[in-house]
């Protein structure tokens, strides 16, 4: 399956055959750590038909209201979660997601493709709607998946997939701390407010972490633990591993402790909703955080088209 | 607060200010900027230009648009010392904070100028394109256009545009980050970015930014 890719890019002259052996022939990682696979190079995407959809995918990836505006209901990007146009290890790689599907998925309760995979993001992070299975936006998204996992063997987990997971905090994490961190590393960027920052020609610059334009409940980054992981390895930008585990905690508790727009699988009411879908110690859906009770949801604004609404 | 407006009033009073509206702290602005303050302090339009657009060959600055408060904290820091500058450094002493804040406003009021053109002998700035959109991830750095905006067109006060500033103005200040002479801004990212860069880089991403438009409607990738 990866043979055509890899010739393709021998023949560009692009040395992919030992990322692919670095991989292939990692230790098992009770003996060593794997190590971090290297995808090809964005010039190493082929010319032809292939690779104008690969491309394609990777200015979804890079500007999705833009590119696939039916489909997002926010002012996020994929980029914004998956750093450095989905390549970055610890960063929710592409190549470290592409090659463990199709994969059972408790949320979905069955077996999913990938493609199904990439509709979850749509729903529950773009705060939009699911492109159908086969629409040009879903087929180049996996495309540009599989053109940057070709050196990954399928079923493999690659280190630097995912976030990582940080050992249980020492203290449980607390808002009140977590608010003193967001205003100490996160504030500059993200806005005291949490509403991000636009740059002087109306575009966004820094993301919505929480609020209207921001991602909804159930999305992965609405977990406390998982948001821990994304800061630690890769907040404030350029700076990753700057706060300590603790921090890293504590502003994740904050951020994830803030109302964003309801979870699509919305039951009704909250307490049903919370019950069904956020029994774990890491989604504040439902719960009541410093005096406010969390799971109603917010509205899109008004001006903001093209996304599905919440019931 | 009543009070605390009140003592604003009095203290532009005080510095010798009209009033403190933005327009009027403007109009004091284009006065020193084009005269300087009789006190030391030499017209900013000798060396910026008679419209704040810089001057590419000395590695003197646009201050043309650019945010007051940015303007503000960057005499303030050449006042105290921070940011290293034989030339600004007894300038910006000479003037009052009063002053600083009209002058500051003055120039956020102003229109950028257009780009330099990039003359048709250089090649295209490549390199440059793939630091400020993609950044180098294999070593930690970010794109320049991640937190100074699309096309480098500025977000907010603590993110200056980058856009149609001098070449030779961006090197000196990624340099000078480098070295330490200059004091890396908020959480002091600079001094980190600028430690990832080598020469031929801050080359790339000064002639890069130079050729981009102020006002990019649409900066990025495509």
């Amino acid at each position: 399956m990866n043979r055509p890719i890899a010739m393709l890019l021998a023949t560009a002259g692009m040395a992919m055959a030992a990322d692919a052996l670095r991989v292939a022939d990692a230790a098992p990682a009770a003996a060593r750590p794997a190590p971090v696979y290297t995808p090809p190079p964005r010039d190493a995407i082929p010319d032809g038909p292939f690779g104008d959809v690969v491309r394609r995918g990777e200015a979804i990836f890079l500007h999705t209201r833009r590119e696939a505006g039916a489909y997002v209901g926010n002012e996020l990007s994929c980029q914004n979660c998956h750093l450095d146009a989905g390549r970055l290890a610890n960063a929710a790689p592409l190549w470290g997601a592409y090659p463990m599907y199709p994969a059972f998925r408790a949320k979905n309760n069955h077996v999913v493709t990938f493609q199904e995979r990439l509709q979850g993001c749509f729903v529950f992070s773009m705060n939009g709607r699911a492109p159908p299975l086969g629409s040009p936006v879903l087929v180049a998204l996996e495309s540009y998946a599989y053109w940057m996992s070709s050196g990954v063997p399928v079923g493999t987990e690659v280190a630097g997939r995912g976030y990582p997971k940080l050992s249980a905090p020492a203290r449980p994490p607390d808002y009140d701390r977590g608010e003193v961190v967001y205003g100490k590393r996160c504030a500059l960027c993200h806005g005291a407010d949490g509403q991000g920052r636009y740059a002087s020609n109306g575009r966004l610059a820094f993301p919505p972490l929480w609020g209207p334009q921001s991602f909804k409940w159930g999305a992965g980054m609405a977990n406390v633990d998982l948001a821990a992981g994304f800061v630690k390895a890769n907040m404030p930008l350029g700076l990753g591993g700057s706060l300590s585990d603790q921090d890293a905690w504590d502003v994740a508790m904050f951020i994830d402790s803030h109302e964003r727009p309801q979870d699509p699988r919305f039951l009704g009411d909250v307490e049903r909703t919370a019950r069904e879908y956020h029994d774990t110690p890491w989604s504040n859906y439902g719960k009541v955080v410093n005096g406010k009770k969390l799971g109603l949801g917010v509205r899109n604004a008004e001006s903001h088209g093209g996304g599905q609404r919440e019931r | 607060m009543l009070t605390g407006h009140r003592s604003l009033i009095a203290l532009a009073a005080a510095l010798g200010l009209s009033a403190g509206t933005p327009a009027e702290a403007a109009a004091d602005g284009a006065r020193i900027a084009q005269a300087g303050n009789g006190a030391g302090a030499a017209p900013c339009a000798a060396c910026h230009g008679t419209r704040g657009e810089g001057h590419a060959a000395a590695g003197f600055p646009r201050l043309a648009a650019l945010p007051a408060d940015y303007i503000v904290a960057q005499l303030q820091a050449m006042a105290a010392g921070t940011r290293a500058s034989p030339v600004m450094m007894p300038i910006a002493k000479a003037l009052t904070s009063g002053e600083r804040q009209a002058v500051a406003a003055y120039y956020a009021t102003l229109s950028p100028p257009a780009p330099v053109a990039t003359s048709a002998a250089a090649p295209p700035p490549v390199a440059g394109k793939a630091l400020a959109e993609i950044g180098r991830w294999s070593r930690q750095l970010p794109a320049c256009d991640q937190c100074h905006g699309p096309g480098g067109v500025g977000v907010g006060t603590a993110f200056p545009p980058l856009a149609a500033q001098p070449a030779s103005y961006l090197r000196s200040q990624l340099q000078a980050w480098k070295d330490g002479r200059r004091a890396g801004g908020p959480l002091d990212l600079m001094s980190g970015i600028a430690r990832k860069l080598d020469p031929a880089d801050i080359q790339a991403v000064a002639d890069y930014y130079e050729a981009r438009p102020a006002r990019a409607a649409n900066g990025g990738m495509p």
